[in-house]
């Protein structure tokens, strides 16, 4: 007889769970917190007190406009690869390829970048971004065609990609491209830089934050939109949902798989931006430690959902830089553990959450009932 | 007489959804009794609680009137209840035998001692008169011959009581003959035996007793000799039903489609389709009747661009649509009601407006070059929702949440709001409901009416001969008869359904 007074209440758990807001906001913070709370017991476990990283964590990040400065300069990149993920995910593919795709990308750019000396910077940087997309692009193209064409599967050929492209950037910039004695390429020309934030605000001093930033914000927009407002990301969703009602629509589905792949390489291409036009003004080897790979958890953290990758990028570089600002505190691996509880949390939470939520609910209503 | 089995008061419920609503259930031992229902009703959930494949939220289950609880099949079988699901569970790779016996083996030094246990089982299958080959694989055996196999396993397990889901929806005419003379034969022999079903003609054919569930609740229970199919359907759907489709006489204008010498032969080699010719005139319905899997399939996906026929040719006004692909065959002018909604027809993880513009998202009228038309979009699906009574009446209302006849009913808004000429559609009511496929079939005959040509493909018999001006018979790739109306006998369709016709196999000589 209670049993039907609930029900109600159990209808709307379901409504509550499915809400946008739970399922985009609510449980990866839920997955945040609960990992930070896991992290704890490692921090304990070698021996520091874990409100005093945190609170140093958090004050050395968020506290300081340097530390925001750092903080930013960290994200940027994440933002880049993980919208690549995103936009491969919404298409129905798994894109382990970032990593490469930025590669071949920022190498691209410092390589146009180091000939190009005498052109106007308004042509410049759009020259420099275009070889980054155009380097991204290609090694995003490669595993899309092999795909469509022949059903190769992209996540053996993303992996394999990565691969040859961090031997090939090797190789050039070792061998063909390097200053003598060094393993980065000669500067690009000048007009070609980024400006920083600290030539508009002092506070960034020391910081190498640019206006990279901003492209990636831009970037993210541009996902939006391309997804959920233009017919050609109607398409790229249907292929992704169902493959087979999209060939009886009449949409292409190897068109739409090349497409996304070459558009989401693009995208993890223009990382040079960041690092090549912003920071070093060169390109250098080893400069992308995994970035590609974070990128794959933005793009689940952020729900593949640009906005969400926004969020998710800044929550990751931020451990990724408060890793350097507790490291004379903890060892450096407790970061990586962090990283990876996140990551857990993340894939798990939609379930726990779930459960804790209709328990909470469940108790809530008896005792109203008793 | 007394019970075999009697639900008490089961609640059952799922997150979102009352599954059975305080249902009870009382079946008198040595009866067949049917349980009817729409989609969705609960009685599969109900049966399968019976089961043991749920745990009731509340309510007790008595079994030959002592009360029972049952945690999983195994306590089931224990119990002597046995059920038939909708989808087989056999293995095909096994022998009849193999699957018969899977699980409950009697063995001899670690070996299934195959001279008793096959004396047992032919000595079961002669008693109820259920003829198996023993000794063939599974896979090589019709559907009709799978169900027995299914009935003689539980029956071998020592099952008394028998829960049969939707039996016939895969069986023939003749086929559904047969499991009838055998269903009779069990009972006879004491077995008490729960068919769940949803068409009329079988409750009416075999069943003693018949309750009818709707929207987790019972809402009748009915001696069958003193009912009337009428009144089943209108307590299934809580409204007065047209169950027969109101059509007049047809006035067939000139042939619109025409199918001339179709051959298809698949990947695997296999000739899908041979020489298949047939063509369909404006303001008519040509059904083709046949068991599934004789080539209906690959002769819609020939037509509609889906698959590219070996040779052979298919035209709309004369003009040649084959080596269009979908995309160009739906703009000469025809539309495609796919025999897979969930797999073909819709995204359903999109919204209803969403998936009302499948195929026709790059019309001017939905999108420019730089975006969606979003307020066109939003009100085409409006307009539709409100035209088709698609329920919920919310343009973002996700589809996977859609009932099976909702979902069918936003494919056949969106096929028809393209104003073709030529409407293929197959197996257009399969998974729909009684009001549903009322609504359905209605819509249907109301666009031949207005002068289009239509192509209706369907396993369902009674739906081809009522809504059919012509019925096409296929059977093994072929075409093998062309009926010039729809006064036919369903058995007469049978026998050209199952290739048994002399007719046919003396043309094959």
């Amino acid at each position: 007889m209670t049993a039907k007074k609930h029900l109600p209440r159990l209808v709307g758990i379901t409504s509550v769970l499915e809400h946008p807001i739970t399922q985009n906001f609510l449980i990866p913070l839920f997955a945040v917190v609960l990992s930070f709370a896991v992290g704890a017991i490692f921090i304990v476990m070698v021996g520091k007190n874990p409100f005093e990283v945190y609170s140093i964590l958090f004050s050395q990040t968020l506290g300081s406009t340097y530390g925001i400065g750092q903080l930013l300069f960290k994200t940027t990149p994440l933002i880049f690869a993980g919208l690549s993920v995103a936009l491969c995910f919404r298409a129905g593919l798994f894109n382990i390829g970032a990593e490469g795709q930025l590669q071949i990308g920022a190498f691209l750019t410092a390589l146009v970048g180091m000939k190009t000396f005498g052109v106007p910077f308004y042509l410049e940087i759009p020259l420099l971004m275009l070889a980054g997309m155009v380097g991204g692009g290609l090694w995003g193209f490669i595993p899309g065609y092999l795909k469509a064409k022949t059903g190769a599967h992209e996540v053996i050929n993303t992996i394999m990609l990565n691969f040859i492209a961090t031997a090939l950037v090797s190789y050039f910039v070792t061998n063909l491209y390097n200053v003598p004695a060094t393993v980065h390429t000669p500067p690009i020309s000048p007009a070609g830089r980024l400006p920083r934030f600290d030539a508009f605000v002092s506070g960034f001093q020391g910081s190498p934050v640019n206006f990279s930033i901003f492209v990636a914000l831009i970037a993210a927009l541009f996902v939006w939109y391309y997804v959920d407002r233009t017919r050609y990301g109607y398409e790229l969703r249907v292929v992704g949902l169902n493959s087979k009602a999209a060939e009886y629509g009449g949409i292409s589905v190897s068109k739409n798989i090349i497409l996304s792949m070459t558009i989401g390489g693009a995208i993890a291409g223009l990382v040079g931006t960041n690092f090549v036009m912003g920071y070093k003004y060169y390109f250098e080897e080893g400069f992308s430690t995994g970035t590609g790979f974070m990128g794959i958890a933005v793009a689940l953290l952020g729900n593949n959902n640009p906005f969400g990758v926004i969020l998710a990028a800044l929550l990751f570089g931020m451990l990724e830089y408060g890793g350097l600002v507790i490291n004379t505190m903890v060892p450096k691996e407790l970061v990586s553990i962090l990283q990876a509880i996140v990551i857990i949390f993340v894939i798990s939470s939609n379930k726990i959450f779930r459960k804790i939520l209709t328990n909470f609910l469940k108790k809530r209503t008896l005792s109203i009932n008793d | 007489m007394p019970y075999a089995i009697e639900l008490l008061n089961i609640t059952k419920r799922f997150a979102r959804t009352v599954a059975n609503d305080d249902v009870t259930l009382k079946v008198l031992a040595g009866s067949i009794h049917a349980l009817v229902g729409e989609n969705g009703a609960g009685k599969t959930t109900l049966m399968e609680t019976l089961y043991g494949l749920y745990q009731p939220d509340a309510g007790a289950i008595r079994i030959h009137e002592k009360e029972v609880t049952i945690k999983s099949p195994h306590d089931s079988i224990k119990l002597g209840i046995g059920m038939v699901h909708q989808h087989f569970m056999l293995v095909p790779p096994l022998t009849v035998l193999e699957n018969i016996v899977l699980g409950a083996e009697t063995t001899k030094n670690f070996f299934i001692d195959l001279k008793k246990t096959t004396a047992e089982i032919s000595e079961l299958a002669e008693k109820f008169s259920l003829n198996v080959p023993l000794t063939e694989k599974v896979e090589n055996v019709g559907v009709g011959i799978q169900q027995r196999v299914e009935i003689l396993k539980a029956i071998y397990r020592k099952a008394d009581i028998l829960v049969l889901d939707e039996p016939t929806a895969v069986l023939t005419p003749q086929e559904t003959v047969q499991l009838f003379k055998i269903l009779a034969e069990l009972k006879e022999q004491g077995k008490t035996i729960v068919l769940i079903t949803h068409k009329l003609n079988e409750v009416m054919a075999i069943s003693d007793h018949v309750s009818v569930m709707r929207k987790g609740k019972i809402v009748g229970h009915l001696e069958t000799p003193k009912t009337n199919p009428q009144e089943i359907a209108q307590l299934m759907v809580g409204r007065p039903v047209l169950l027969r489709v109101e059509k007049s006489e047809h006035k067939a204008g000139a042939p619109v489609l025409g199918v001339k010498e179709l051959t298809y032969v698949d990947r695997r080699g296999v000739e899908a389709l041979k020489s298949v010719s047939l063509d369909v005139a404006s303001g008519e319905i040509l059904g083709i009747a046949g068991v599934e899997g004789n080539g209906q399939s690959q002769l819609v996906e020939c037509i509609t661009g889906l698959i590219r026929p070996t040779s052979g040719s298919i035209t709309i006004n004369g003009v040649e649509i084959v080596g269009l692909n979908a995309r160009e065959v739906f703009a000469r002018g025809l539309a495609h009601v796919p025999e897979d909604r969930i797999k073909r027809g819709l995204v359903i993880d999109l919204s209803i407006k969403e998936n009302l513009i499948l195929s026709l998202q790059a019309l001017p009228q939905f999108s420019s070059r730089l975006s969606m038309k979003r307020a066109e979009i939003t009100s085409n699906a409006e307009l539709l929702i409100q035209k088709y009574d698609v329920r919920p009446p919310d343009p973002n209302a996700i589809t996977r949440g859609l009932s099976g006849g909702n979902q069918q009913k936003v494919i056949i808004a969106r096929e028809l709001s393209r104003n073709a000429e030529v409407i293929i559609a197959s197996q257009p009511t399969r998974g729909v409901d009684i009001g549903g496929i009322e609504f359905i079939h209605r819509t249907l005959v109301t666009a031949r009416d207005s002068g289009k040509a239509i192509l209706l493909v369907s396993a369902d018999l009674n739906e081809i001969l009522s809504l059919s001006d012509r019925i096409a018979v296929m059977y093994s790739g072929r075409i093998v008869k062309i009926f010039p109306d729809n006064k036919v006998e369903e058995s007469e369709l049978g026998l050209y359904m199952t290739g048994s016709n002399q007719e046919l196999i003396r043309e094959a000589k």
